[in-house]
C-alpha cells in the first residue's frame, strides 16, 4: 500500500467499500461514468523583501470532487469535509445531471502501473523552514551584489505536496504524491535617468535540495538583476512586421499560445478552435515537430497520472509540419472516438477536469543559433517573455517580450523596451524558416490559465527564426 | 433532469465563535497580536451549449486563515480542516513560523481606534440568488444562448450560455477585540456565441450581466442579443498597416486601463518604487479632465465591503482629481512605510500579509456620448478587446494586442485584428482627450468610453 492510500484510508478512515458506495450513489440516476478525486494539499511559502523575511505561511487544503458524465453532460459537486455523509451528499448532487435507471460501477479497482517521474517527497518535507529561509536570503544578497543600481529585491520560495486518489466507475484506481517547488526573484533597478525591473525563477517537481545543487538562489538572483540592469538602457521597440528570432527555452510560450490551446480536444470536439478539422493538414513548416510530453522526469509540467487517473504520455502534436493529434481527456476521447492522451487536468478538487497541456516543446533542428542570428538583416531577438494569451476561435495570439534586442545586419545590438508580439496560430509556424540545434526547456515557472483554472506547465523550443511576425513597439 | 431543489448549505459552525476563539487561543499560546478570517461560501453554476446542459456544478466550501505576531515578527497559516486537530495545527503552526521570520518595525495590526465597520444595509446580500428552481436556472442559461444564436443566420456555434449564483459569508476577528462579519451574494448570466462568415472564418465574443440580486439581473435575452452584436461585428476582420491614430477604448477595455491605474497607486508598488506613479503625490499625472475615485461604501457595489481585510472601515478616496494625484491606496503596513494613514484598502486572502484591494474603482463620467467621441475622429481605431499582459508598471510601457473597428470620417467601418497598440501609461493618462458619459459597473472597476491620442498601432 502506498503512502497515499495510507493518507486517505487511514487519516480519513475511507475504505474500499466506501469508495464503491460513493460511486454507486453518483450513478444512482444513471450516467455513463462517475469518478471521485480526493486531494490533500500542504504548502509552504517564505519570502524576503527589503532584505528581511516579512512573512512566512503554511496551509492545508483537502477535499473531494465527484463527477458524473452522461452523454456530453457533466454534473459536479465537491466537499472540503471528507466525512462519508458529506461525500455521499456531493455524489447525490452530481448525480442530478443524469436521468434514468441507476447504474452500477465495476466491482473492484485496478491500479495502473504508474510512472515514477519524481521522488516521493516526504510529507514532512516542510520541517526545515530555516533552510528555506537561508535560500531566500542568499538570493537577496546575490541580486544586490550584482550591481549597485539594483535598489529593490524580492525573493520567494514556495513548495507544496499534493496527494491524490482518483477512482472511477470503470475500475480506475490511481494515487500519486506530487511535489512542487518554485523559486522566484524580482528586482527593481534605478539609474539617474530611468527605472526598470527584472524577474527570474524556476523549479519543478523537486525537493528543496534542487536549489542547493542544480539551480541555486544565486543563479536566479543574478539573472533577475542582469535583466533589470540591461533594461535601464532599453530603447523603443520597432512597430510592424519583421523577422523575429526567439531564443531557446521559455520563448516556447509561442507554441503554448499559437498552437497548444487550439489543439486541446474539447475545443475541437465542439468545433470552436481555429484548428478544428485540420488533422492531417499542414500547420507549420516541415522543420517543425512539436510534442506534449507529461513524462519528463522532475519537470514542472510532468505528472505520473493525470487528474482522471490516466497515465501521462508523450503525444506528437505536429510532425514535420503536419497536424497529428489533439490533447484529450476521458470525456473528449469517448465522444470523439479518439485515444485518451492523459491530459485531463484540474486545478483542485473544486474544479472539473478538462484537456490541458503538460510540457509542450519543439524538437531540435540542424541550425546553429549563431547562423540564425547572422541570417537576419533587421529584426528582433527575443529571449525572455512575460505572459501570453490566445483567442482560440480566431487563432490570434500574443506574447509579451520582457527581454529582447534589435538585430541589425546579423548582429544583436540594442536592448528593447517591453513589447508584445502578435500572430495567427494556424499560420505562425508556417513562417519558421530555421530551427536551432539547441533545444531547451524553460526553468519551471509556467502556469497556464483556462476557464479560470490554473495548472503548472512547461514549454521549450530551440532557437527559432520566424520570417515574419508583427512586433508591437512604438518606433516607426 | 431531476428537479430536487436542494442547495448545499455548509453553514453549520458558528463562524463568529470560531474566529474569536482562534484569536484568543493564539494569544494564550504566546502571540502578541493575532487576526483570524473565516470564510464560507456556496456556488452554483451551469453551462448550456447548443441548447443542451453541458455542466452543472453545485457546492459549498469553507476555510480559515490566521495571522499571528510575536512582537514584530509575523507569520500566517490557513486550513480547510475545521476539526480540533486541524485548528490546533493552525495555531501552533502560525506561532512556530513567526519565530523564524524577521523583526519588521512596520508590522502589526491596525490601532484600536482605526477599527470599525460601516453601519446600515449595504445591500450586498440577497438570498434570492438561489430562489430559482434548478430547471429555471438552466433555462436562464439556455435563453441567453438561444437569443444569441437566433440573432442572425451567421451565428453557427457556441461556447455556451451560463448562469451562476454564489453566496459568501466572511468573519474577521483580531486581538484588539474587533469582530466583523458580512454576507454577499452574486448572480450572473452570460453568452459566448460563435459566428462564421462565408469563408468559414470564425469569431467568438461574449457578454454578461452581474447582480447582487435576481431582481436586478438583466434578462437572459438582452445579454444574448448583445453577445451576438459583439460577435457579428468581428466577422471579416483584417490586419491594417502600422500607423499612429487616435484610439477609442470601449468601456470594457477602458476598465482595464483603470486596473493599470489601480496597480500604479497600490501602496505596495509605491513604497517599493516599482510604480511609475511613485513620489508623484500632488503632481499633475493625467489630463485635467480626469478624476478617479475609489469608493468601498457604495450600497450594492461589487467592490463594497463594510470593513477592509484588516477591520478598518472602508471609505471613499479621491485618487486623482482633475489630473492631480491626490492619494495612494493603502493598508496599515504600506501607510506606515510611507508615513501616511491607511485608506482602508487592505485585502486579505487566507494566507500571507494583507495586500491592497480596490473598492469600487472608477473614472468619473465626462460629457460626450460615445457616438460624439467617434464622430470627432477622421481616422482612428475603436478598440473592444485587449489581448495579453504587456504592461510594465515600473516604466509605464504599454504594448498589447487589440481587436476593434476602424474609424473613418467619424463612422465605425470594418473590423480589425492581429494588431497591437503601444505607448506609455504616463503619456496615455495625459493624452485622454475625451471622456464618455457611459460609466456603468459590471464589476468593481469601471470606466466610460475614452479617447487616447498619440499611440502607435503596429500591424503590417
Amino acid at each position: 500500500m502506498t503512502q497515499n492510500q495510507n493518507l486517505f484510508f487511514q487519516k480519513f478512515g475511507i475504505t474500499p467499500n466506501d469508495l464503491q458506495r460513493y460511486l454507486g450513489e453518483a450513478l444512482s440516476a444513471g450516467g455513463d461514468y462517475a469518478d471521485l478525486y480526493f486531494e490533500y494539499l500542504t504548502s509552504t511559502s517564505i519570502s524576503v523583501d527589503e532584505s528581511i523575511v516579512k512573512s512566512a505561511s503554511q496551509g492545508i487544503s483537502a477535499g473531494c470532487g465527484v463527477r458524473v458524465l452522461a452523454g456530453e453532460r457533466t454534473g459536479y459537486a465537491y466537499t472540503d469535509d471528507l466525512a462519508p455523509e458529506k461525500i455521499l451528499r456531493a455524489a447525490r448532487t452530481a448525480a442530478l445531471i443524469a436521468r434514468g435507471p441507476a447504474k452500477s460501477p465495476i466491482e473492484g479497482f485496478k491500479e495502473n502501473l504508474n510512472h515514477q517521474l519524481y521522488p516521493i517527497a516526504s510529507p514532512s518535507a516542510d520541517a526545515d523552514i530555516s533552510a528555506k529561509l537561508d535560500l531566500v536570503m542568499r538570493a537577496d544578497r546575490a541580486a544586490r551584489a550584482y550591481d549597485p543600481r539594483v535598489v529593490q529585491v524580492r525573493a520567494g520560495y514556495f513548495d507544496e505536496i499534493r496527494q491524490i486518489l482518483v477512482i472511477g466507475s470503470d475500475g480506475t484506481f490511481a494515487t500519486d504524491v506530487q511535489p512542487m517547488a518554485r523559486f522566484s526573484v524580482s528586482c527593481i533597478a534605478k539609474s539617474a535617468e530611468s527605472s526598470s525591473k527584472g524577474a527570474a525563477g524556476g523549479g519543478g517537481r523537486v525537493g528543496m535540495d534542487f536549489f542547493l545543487t542544480d539551480k541555486t538562489p544565486e543563479h536566479f538572483a543574478q539573472d533577475a538583476a542582469r535583466q533589470a540592469i540591461i533594461q535601464l538602457d532599453a530603447v523603443e521597440a520597432p512597430a510592424g512586421e519583421m523577422e523575429v528570432v526567439l531564443g531557446p527555452g521559455w520563448p516556447g510560450i509561442l507554441l503554448h499560445e499559437a498552437i497548444g490551446h487550439g489543439l486541446e480536444a474539447d475545443f475541437n470536439r465542439k468545433g470552436t478552435s481555429a484548428f478544428s478539422g485540420m488533422l492531417g493538414k499542414r500547420v507549420a513548416s516541415d522543420k517543425c515537430t512539436v510534442v506534449d510530453n507529461g513524462t519528463l522526469p522532475s519537470r514542472r509540467g510532468s505528472i505520473n497520472v493525470d487528474d482522471e487517473g490516466s497515465p501521462t504520455q508523450n503525444t506528437v502534436l505536429i510532425e514535420k509540419g503536419i497536424l497529428k493529434g489533439y490533447l484529450s481527456d476521458k470525456l473528449s476521447a469517448r465522444l470523439m472516438g479518439m485515444p485518451d492522451t492523459g491530459n485531463g487536468r484540474r486545478e483542485s478538487y473544486a474544479h472539473i477536469p478538462m484537456p490541458r497541456m503538460t510540457n509542450t516543446y519543439m524538437l531540435a533542428g540542424d541550425d546553429s543559433p549563431e547562423d540564425i542570428i547572422r541570417s537576419v538583416k533587421r529584426g528582433v531577438y527575443a529571449v525572455n517573455f512575460g505572459g501570453g494569451q490566445v483567442d482560440i476561435t480566431n487563432g490570434k495570439f500574443v506574447f509579451s517580450a520582457s527581454e529582447a534586442y534589435l538585430i541589425e545586419n546579423g548582429h544583436v545590438t540594442a536592448p528593447l523596451k517591453n513589447c508584445t508580439l502578435i500572430g495567427n496560430g494556424p499560420d505562425a509556424l508556417t513562417k519558421v524558416s530555421m530551427v536551432g540545434n539547441d533545444l531547451q526547456l524553460d526553468e519551471g515557472v509556467g502556469t497556464c490559465g483556462k476557464d479560470g483554472q490554473s495548472v503548472p506547465v512547461g514549454v521549450g523550443i530551440p532557437t527559432l527564426k520566424l520570417d515574419s511576425m508583427t512586433v508591437g513597439g512604438t518606433a516607426r | 433532469m431531476a428537479t430536487e431543489t436542494q442547495t448545499l448549505n455548509p453553514v453549520e459552525t458558528d463562524l463568529r465563535d470560531l474566529a474569536t476563539s482562534v484569536v484568543s487561543r493564539a494569544m494564550k499560546s504566546g502571540a502578541t497580536a493575532a487576526e483570524a478570517v473565516v470564510r464560507e461560501g456556496s456556488e452554483f453554476s451551469t453551462v448550456v451549449r447548443m441548447g443542451e446542459v453541458e455542466t452543472l456544478k453545485e457546492s459549498g466550501s469553507r476555510a480559515i486563515g490566521l495571522r499571528t505576531f510575536l512582537g514584530q515578527r509575523a507569520a500566517s497559516t490557513y486550513s480547510s480542516d475545521f476539526s480540533k486537530d486541524g485548528i490546533d495545527r493552525l495555531i501552533s503552526g502560525a506561532l512556530e513560523l513567526a519565530r523564524v521570520t524577521s523583526e519588521d518595525v512596520f508590522s502589526g495590526i491596525p490601532e484600536p481606534d482605526q477599527l470599525g465597520s460601516l453601519q446600515g444595509d449595504l445591500k450586498l446580500y440577497y438570498d434570492d440568488v438561489y430562489s430559482l428552481p434548478p430547471d429555471e436556472r438552466i433555462d436562464y442559461a439556455r435563453r441567453a444562448e438561444r437569443a444569441a444564436l437566433e440573432a442572425d443566420p451567421r451565428m453557427k456555434n457556441s461556447d455556451g450560455g451560463s448562469f451562476d449564483a454564489a453566496t459568501g459569508h466572511k468573519v474577521l476577528a483580531n486581538s484588539h477585540g474587533f469582530v466583523g462579519e458580512f454576507r454577499r451574494s452574486y448572480c450572473s448570466v452570460s453568452a459566448a456565441p460563435i459566428a462564421q462568415d462565408e469563408n468559414g472564418n470564425m469569431q467568438r465574443d461574449y457578454w454578461f450581466a452581474l447582480a447582487r440580486t435576481m431582481s436586478k439581473l438583466e434578462s437572459a435575452e438582452s445579454v444574448g442579443r448583445e453577445a451576438a452584436r459583439r460577435t457579428l461585428r468581428r466577422l471579416g476582420s483584417r490586419k491594417i498597416a502600422s500607423t499612429q491614430v487616435p484610439i477609442v477604448l470601449d468601456p470594457m477595455v477602458a476598465g482595464s486601463i483603470l486596473d493599470n491605474i489601480f496597480d500604479a497607486v497600490n501602496g505596495d508598488a509605491i513604497y517599493r518604487q516599482s510604480s511609475f506613479l511613485a513620489n508623484k503625490l500632488g503632481e499633475q499625472v493625467a489630463a485635467g479632465n480626469i478624476t478617479v475615485v475609489d469608493d468601498g461604501t457604495m450600497p450594492g457595489g461589487f467592490g463594497t465591503e463594510p470593513f477592509d481585510g484588516e477591520g478598518v472601515p472602508t471609505r471613499r478616496t479621491v485618487v486623482i482629481e482633475n489630473g492631480v494625484l491626490k492619494s495612494y491606496l493603502l493598508n496599515t503596513y504600506t501607510a506606515k512605510k510611507l508615513g501616511l494613514k491607511t485608506t482602508g484598502n487592505a485585502s486579505r486572502g487566507l494566507a500571507g500579509t494583507p495586500g491592497i484591494g480596490s473598492g469600487n474603482f472608477y473614472l468619473q463620467n465626462g460629457d460626450h456620448t460615445p457616438q460624439q467621441i467617434i464622430g470627432n475622429i477622421k481616422q482612428g481605431l475603436y478598440v473592444f478587446q485587449f489581448l495579453g499582459f504587456g504592461v510594465n508598471m515600473v516604466t509605464g510601457d504599454f504594448s498589447r494586442g487589440v481587436s476593434g473597428l476602424w474609424i473613418e470620417n467619424g463612422e465605425l467601418t470594418y473590423p480589425v485584428e492581429e494588431v497591437t497598440v503601444a505607448g506609455n501609461l504616463k503619456d496615455m493618462m495625459n493624452n485622454i482627450s475625451e471622456i464618455g458619459n457611459d460609466l456603468e459597473f459590471r464589476g468593481s472597476t469601471a470606466a466610460p468610453t475614452l479617447r487616447i491620442d498619440g499611440m502607435m498601432v503596429a500591424g503590417e
